[in-house]
């Protein structure tokens, strides 16, 4: 019993050994943060912050600490500047990672957590968006329903919130399948 | 008298409270002219609806433009904070809102002041933040999806962003789910969970499912939640306990919904607009 408890404790220790996060003003900066840095081929993810120093509607980028000098640098040059560089020194949350997909004849919706897209199979016209409860909701919905996949704005180019967050997750889901 | 609290999803829209009546397609505070396409706009619409329909006065809306930066919202959490203890509501609906704890906090520590004290309705992003507040309890009635359910069961997630997949799982049921929200201290007095089935529960358990009319293509569309949330407080605000308003609005908003003959592709206003008559059909046969 002992013996399983080291290593599980020396697990949770080497999962977060070297790692940390980066701490945001507003969702909107993280988003930013997330497309800069993976474009530049950096091995981030987004995650929850620690209860500490949660507010509301949050994220943290989680990043190797070993690379910090170079991607505060590379964010300082668009602009973007990190509240808080700090250490992991506990287990994160994890994002929504479970889809449901429900077909109702032509239309395929898709949810990620709270957050509902439908789409029209035969014209790739997403024909409602749905759920959520942060105040760019009906503003998303308001600029993607009625557009073709390929020409609607995405969320994590025009959301702020978690909410527009789980949206890009079902967006991205109902692209691949559509 | 029935109060909102609410986003409208324009970035320059003022920070205006009112009176808000219903023209057409468009809600109406002062000089404002909102359309009703989802949201908040869509919950003020299914609440004038039905107000007229139960012959009481029309909601005194807070309203302010925010499409997601927080800006407007802050705005309103100060105004809340500073004058809500004036106000004299029956009942008061919380709706698309920026969650944000510590202004939160502070708005209701003024409510607790009140001398007397407004039946509590929170939906969307106000109900997000009673959860991670801790304070669900405040609240008399929350009006969440599965979505939603799954994430007042989760008493880890801070946001239903954040729900663990084993308790998203669609194997699980919503009475379990109703239970451990319940356990948690993560639910209001009552729920009213919206979805293919609708339950009325409280810390006992499930009071009432209404399951007719079966209108599968309501869920895709955007706003048929909102227009529950509306009606729901419409009718608590019309003198209805809780119990007999969360079922009575599920009923007509199912009907309402029946009576669009709605696809997916349909939207809000079509669904608003056959409440008075889904209202009727419910209502006469109390």
């Amino acid at each position: 019993m002992f013996n399983l408890f080291k290593k599980k404790n020396s697990e949770f220790i080497s999962d977060n050994h070297g790692r940390g996060i980066l701490v945001f003003e507003n969702t909107t900066q993280v988003i930013k943060a997330e497309n800069i840095l993976k474009s530049n081929g950096w091995e981030i993810k987004v995650m929850g912050p620690p209860p500490n120093i949660r507010s509301g509607c949050d994220l943290v980028i989680e990043f190797p600490l070993i690379e910090e000098l170079s991607i505060t640098r590379a964010l300082s040059e668009v602009n973007i500047h990190p509240l808080q560089v700090v250490p992991v020194n506990e287990d994160l949350l994890e994002p929504v990672n479970l889809l449901h997909e429900k077909e109702y004849s032509k239309y395929l919706m898709i949810r990620a957590a709270n957050m509902k897209i439908t789409v029209d199979r035969e014209t790739n016209i997403i024909v409602n968006v749905s759920g959520g409860g942060c105040p760019d909701v009906p503003y998303l919905a308001e600029q993607m329903v009625d557009k073709h996949l390929n020409e609607a704005p995405q969320p994590k180019d025009i959301g702020h919130t978690l909410c527009a967050y789980a949206l890009q997750i079902a967006y991205d889901r109902v692209v691949e399948l559509c | 008298m029935l109060g909102i609290v609410g986003t409208i999803p324009e970035e320059n829209f003022p920070l205006i409270s009112g009176p808000v009546s219903l023209e057409d397609d468009y809600i109406v505070i002062g000089n404002n002219h909102i359309n009703v396409n989802r949201g908040t706009p869509a919950m003020i619409a299914a609440a004038v609806a039905t107000l007229k329909y139960m012959d009481k006065p029309t909601p005194f809306c807070y309203l302010v433009g925010d499409i997601g930066n927080g800006k407007g919202c802050k705005l309103l959490y100060k105004e809340l904070e500073e004058n809500i203890i004036n106000t004299s509501f029956d009942t008061l609906a919380f709706h698309y809102f920026q969650p944000e704890v510590t202004l939160f906090k502070k708005v209701i520590a003024e409510i607790s002041k009140m001398p007397k004290r407004p039946t509590l309705i929170a939906d969307a992003g106000f109900m997000y933040v009673a959860k991670m507040g801790g304070d669900a309890r405040f609240f008399d009635l929350f009006t969440p999806d599965a979505g939603e359910l799954a994430y007042l069961a989760d008493e880890k997630a801070p946001h239903p962003f954040y729900t663990r997949g084993f308790i998203l799982h669609e194997d699980n049921q919503v009475p379990d789910l109703i239970k451990r929200a319940y356990q948690h201290n993560n639910a209001a007095s009552h729920l009213l969970v919206k979805g293919s089935k609708d339950y009325v529960a409280d810390k006992d358990g499930i009071i009432e499912i209404i399951e007719n009319p079966i209108v599968e293509t309501l869920e895709p569309i955007g706003g048929t939640g909102d227009t529950l949330t509306g009606i729901v407080s419409a009718l608590v605000a019309s003198g209805l306990d809780i119990k007999t308003a969360s079922a009575k609005a599920a009923m007509v908003n199912r009907l309402a919904g029946f009576y669009a003959k709605p696809t997916p592709a349909t939207q809000i206003y079509d669904i608003i607009k056959q409440i008075p008559r889904a209202l009727n059909e419910v209502l006469k046969n109390k």
